[in-house]
Formats: C-alpha cells, sequence, structure tokens
C-alpha cells in the first residue's frame, strides 16, 4: 500500500497543467458529466428546498382551492416554534454526545491493540470486527430488533428483566445498533492511519523504555489525529440524520415516535403531506449538519495545530 | 497492558460482533414454532432440512418478489456505483491535473457536498422527480445514486500522487489526445483507487433506505432493504412472513460478507488516504 497510502496534493502546481487554454476540450469532457449530475441531484435539490420552504398554502375561504404563495419566512417560524423538533434535535445530540465518543473511544482502542505487539491472531480480530460493516442498518436494525424482544431473544436473561425497547432505553439501544455497526469501520480508518507512520518514529522512544502504553498516548494518537477528527465528522453527520434504526424499531415498539428524530419529524411532516414544513425542517437541519461538522473540523484542527 | 489483558478485551468484543450474526445464521435454519421455542444460539435437530425449506419459500414466496430485489440491489449498486466511479474518477482527474479557471471553486463546491447527507436530499429529490413524474420508476433511485462528492476527492488525491505528470508528457509527446491518455493510462494507474471509490459508492447504495422508501411504491423495483423492511411490517398480521424476514436478512449479508471480507485490503487502502489527509 505504498503509492496510495501517504497521497499529497502536489505542493506545487504539476508540469501539466502550464496551459489552460490548450486542454479546454479535455476538461470540460472530463468535468462536465459529473457537474451535470451534480448539479442536477445535489445542487438543484438544496435550491428546490429553500425555495419550497419560502411558499405557504393559501385558500380562498374554507372550501377554495388551495394555491401556493410566497410565504417569506413563515415555514421557518413554525420550525423554531415547533416543540417536536428541538425535541427531536436535543434527542439527538444526547445520543451523539454519548455514543459517538463511545464507539470511536472503543475504535481508537481496538485499533491501537491491533497495531500493537500484544495481539495474536490480528488478521481474524480485524476481520471479525469489520464484518458487522457489511450488514445494512435496516437488516442491522431488524437483526437486533429480535434480539432486543423480550419473547425472542436469545439475551432472554437481560431482556426478561427489563424491556430494552422501552421509552427509557430505546434511544440507547439504537445507539448500541449503531454502535455495533460502525465500531469496526472506524477502526479501520484509524487502523490505516496507524499503519502508514513509519516504525522509526517510535523506535527512539521504545529504547528509551516507553511502554506500549505511554507509545500509544504520547505518540500514536497526536499522529492520527486527523484521521479521528474525520471519523467524528461522520459520525456527527449520521447521528443528526439518524432515521433507518428508529424507523425500523417502530416496527418493534410503540415508544418511537413519528417525531422521535428530526429525519422522521421530516418524513411524517412530508407525509401529511406539508412538503413546505417539511423542507424548511431539512433546511434547517441540513444547516444545522453542516456548521457542527465545520465547527468540528475548525476546533480540532486549532487544538491539534496549537 | 499485558498480552493477556489485550487478548481478552478483544475476545469480549469479538463475541460482541459476531454474536448477532450468528444468531442469524442459527435463526434460519428454524421453523417458526423452533424461533420462538429452541436456545437461539444453536441448531435443532431438524435444522439441515428446515433451512432447506425455509430458503425454498423464501425463493418463491409472492411469485420470487425476493430474487427481485436481490436483483435490483445487484442492479442498483453495481451500475450506479461502476458508472459513478467512472464519472468521478474523471472529474477527480481533472481537477488534479490540469488548472483551469474555477478549479479550486468547483473543487470547494464538491467537498461541502461531502458534508451534505444523502437523507437530507431526499425529500427535495421526490418533489423534483414527481415534477417529471419520474418518481416510482427506476431512475429515481438510480439518478441520484450516480453522484458521489467523496469520490471526486478521493480521485483527486489519488491521481495527484499516483499519476507522474511525466508519462502524460510523454503521451501528449506521442500524439496521444488527452482523453485517451486517460483511459488506457491514467486509470490503469489509479485503479486500486478506483476498485476503493467504488466500493464506498456500492455500500452506501445497497445500504441507502430513504431514498427508495420516499421513492417507490412498486415493490418489483424495490432493493432488498426496503423489500425486507416491508415484510417486517406485515409480521403481525402474517406471522409466518417472520421466517422470511430472518431467512431473507441473512441471505442478503451474504454477498456484501464476502465481497468485504475478499476485498479488505482495497477498504484499508482508501480509508488510509482519507484518513491522512
Amino acid at each position: 500500500m505504498t503509492a496510495v497510502s501517504t497521497p499529497r496534493v502536489s505542493p506545487r502546481p504539476p508540469r501539466a497543467t502550464a496551459k489552460p487554454a490548450r486542454f479546454r476540450r479535455a476538461i470540460v469532457i472530463f468535468v462536465a458529466p459529473f457537474g451535470l449530475l451534480f448539479s442536477l441531484f445535489f445542487v438543484i435539490p438544496i435550491v428546490y428546498a429553500v425555495y419550497e420552504s419560502l411558499q405557504v398554502i393559501h385558500r380562498e375561504g374554507t372550501f377554495g382551492a388551495p394555491t401556493l404563495v410566497f410565504g417569506g419566512l413563515s415555514q421557518y417560524v413554525l420550525v423554531f416554534q415547533s416543540g417536536d423538533f428541538w425535541a427531536a434535535i436535543l434527542r439527538v445530540l444526547l445520543f451523539g454526545i454519548v455514543q459517538v465518543p463511545i464507539m470511536l473511544g472503543l475504535a481508537l482502542l481496538f485499533a491501537l491493540l491491533l497495531d500493537s505487539p500484544l495481539l495474536k491472531g490480528k488478521r481474524f480480530f480485524r476481520l471479525a470486527f469489520f464484518a458487522p460493516y457489511a450488514v445494512p442498518g435496516v437488516i442491522a436494525a431488524i437483526m437486533w430488533g429480535y434480539l432486543y424482544s423480550p419473547s425472542l431473544s436469545p439475551l432472554k436473561a437481560i431482556t426478561s428483566q427489563a424491556d430494552l425497547l422501552s421509552g427509557g432505553t430505546v434511544l440507547w439501544a439504537i445507539a448500541n445498533v449503531v454502535t455495533w455497526v460502525y465500531a469496526g469501520y472506524n477502526m479501520l480508518i484509524i487502523y490505516s492511519a496507524l499503519l502508514s507512520i513509519p516504525t522509526e518514529v517510535y523506535e527512539a522512544a521504545r529504547l528509551d523504555g516507553a511502554g506500549q502504553v505511554r507509545i500509544a498516548w504520547s505518540i500514536k494518537i497526536p499522529l492520527v489525529m486527523p484521521a479521528i477528527v474525520l471519523t467524528s465528522v461522520f459520525s456527527i453527520i449520521g447521528t443528526l440524520q439518524l432515521l433507518t434504526e428508529p424507523q425500523v424499531f417502530r416496527q418493534f415498539t410503540s415508544s418511537i415516535t413519528s417525531t422521535f428524530t428530526p429525519n422522521l419529524l421530516v418524513y411524517s411532516t412530508s407525509a401529511v403531506p406539508n412538503f413546505n414544513l417539511a423542507a424548511a425542517f431539512s433546511v434547517v437541519l441540513a444547516i444545522a449538519t453542516f456548521v457542527l461538522s465545520f465547527t468540528v473540523l475548525r476546533f480540532t484542527r486549532r487544538a491539534t495545530s496549537a | 497492558m499485558s498480552r493477556a489483558t489485550a487478548m481478552i478485551v478483544m475476545g469480549v468484543f469479538t463475541v460482541y460482533f459476531l454474536t448477532p450474526i450468528w444468531w442469524l445464521l442459527v435463526s434460519s435454519t428454524k421453523t417458526l414454532g423452533n424461533f420462538n421455542s429452541t436456545f437461539s444460539l444453536w441448531f435443532t435437530p431438524s435444522s439441515l432440512t428446515d433451512i432447506v425449506t425455509n430458503l425454498g419459500k423464501l425463493f418463491t414466496y409472492d411469485d420470487g418478489v425476493f430474487p427481485r430485489w436481490m436483483l435490483n440491489s445487484i442492479v442498483y449498486a453495481t451500475l450506479a456505483g461502476g458508472l459513478g466511479t467512472v464519472l468521478a474518477a474523471m472529474c477527480g482527474y481533472a481537477l488534479a491535473k490540469y488548472r483551469f479557471r474555477g478549479r479550486e471553486a468547483i473543487f470547494n463546491v464538491i467537498l461541502g457536498g461531502v458534508l451534505v447527507p444523502a437523507t437530507a436530499l431526499a425529500l427535495p429529490l421526490f418533489l423534483i422527480f414527481s415534477q417529471v413524474h419520474l418518481t416510482d420508476t427506476f431512475w429515481a433511485v438510480f439518478l441520484p445514486s450516480l453522484v458521489s462528492p467523496f469520490g471526486v476527492y478521493l480521485s483527486r488525491i489519488y491521481a495527484a500522487s499516483s499519476v507522474p505528470d511525466e508519462i502524460i508528457e510523454a503521451a501528449r509527446i506521442d500524439g496521444a489526445g488527452e482523453v485517451r491518455t486517460f483511459f488506457t493510462m491514467s486509470v490503469r494507474l489509479m485503479s486500486p483507487a478506483l476498485v476503493t471509490i467504488f466500493l464506498f459508492q456500492f455500500v452506501s447504495i445497497w445500504n441507502n433506505f430513504f431514498l427508495p422508501l420516499i421513492m417507490l411504491r412498486d415493490q418489483t423495483l424495490f432493493p432488498v432493504t426496503l423489500g425486507l423492511y416491508t415484510w417486517n411490517s406485515q409480521v403481525s398480521q402474517i406471522p409466518d412472513i417472520r421466517t422470511l424476514v430472518i431467512v431473507g436478512a441473512f441471505v442478503s449479508i451474504i454477498p456484501l460478507l464476502v465481497a468485504f471480507l475478499s476485498l479488505q485490503r482495497f477498504w484499508r487502502n482508501g480509508l488510509g488516504a482519507g484518513g491522512l489527509k
């Protein structure tokens, strides 16, 4: 994995890029197909969602035909007044504050152990821990849904004592499913970053008598910080967008409402149908996601460079 | 930390990660009656014949709608993933190897796209597709799946690091066109990276749930995830279908499990690249 593992966008402008006009036709051929699809299925939907969110349904009297008129920010007023929306946001934030550090902490621990001389059978552990990532969210949720169900579960010893799918614990039941699917995936990201550290870097520390824990803490973890930041950002995005697992769990328990997470709220609002309000929810959620992931990137960049 | 502690930690978590999959395998060899009444982590004496019966039911139920779903998932993920990888590679290559006005602006917009979650796009995509009467069609799931901003980001990094400018120059001196150089030479140099990009896109399409949930009504167009989800929602009315959900879930993860484990080195390479930037 020599050529691929340490890529870097070339710092100097490569020679091949010297004459801009000469390759215009080739550049258009290369960029246009993706650019067109990206515009159609990424940019336009975002613009369209914003446009929809600025409309309101207007009726002439009680029985008049509904027409869409420009409503300014009135949908956004509804979003900010919606108790359901903020409850859902707080719920996924709580979820994220607990689940993301646990999952990434485990992933980091596994990666460090795989990278240390302490383990035998590394290949087996790597495969076993990564395997759940091959299980799509829907299937994982169906599977765990049965494992949690008191009457069906092989975990009867636990599930007969406490209903894991009740209102108080169902959020953490979902957190477990997400951790189960993604911990190994994140482990692999951090592990590949560890593999690309040249061993000479901690050869000196080892000669000085530093133990594995010390080497991990003072040398390895700081060096793989970019990988940890990357996994954090993707995990935060995933948390705010939580939809599949709770949607599937609604088939197993009534303790998940149709407004349990922000995206469930978007889905149930659009099923009403109230597309304009649903679009406004989507826009606010997308902005919140963007701001949060950006903040994490900015904050950690400053922290690691300081 | 001692060797023993390390092995115990990893051992405990091996049980955690593998037990659910083992449970799914064991459960798919049971009849509905045995599913509830026998020890759920081990086979029954009739497991061997029961799994054959279960598989037979799975593949024939409702005029063979399950194999249809599997085929749909494979088609969505392979075709859209394959074509999407080529398009992302071309774009990323151009962004890495040519300097032109607006290059950085284009790259930044695409990079912003990486942070926009697919679920946020599903509803507006539905509204747009319904304007042109394309909801509930193959295209409604296929077309949006083609776009992978993360793929462009990775290809730009890979193209910059694995395709030397000298080779492009040499091809130019030999009189080869830019596009031809890309498809005959650069693609080959970038091929390990392209496999990684394809895998990423394949998995995200295979796992996609919200987009098909919103777009599709016709169950013959469903990917397997949405299909099993609708089956599972019928369990309270048709208890027999639970067996099909379990066996179906098991069968549906086999292709991905095999593909994953055999192509694992591509994951490591690609993930390393993403993580180090």
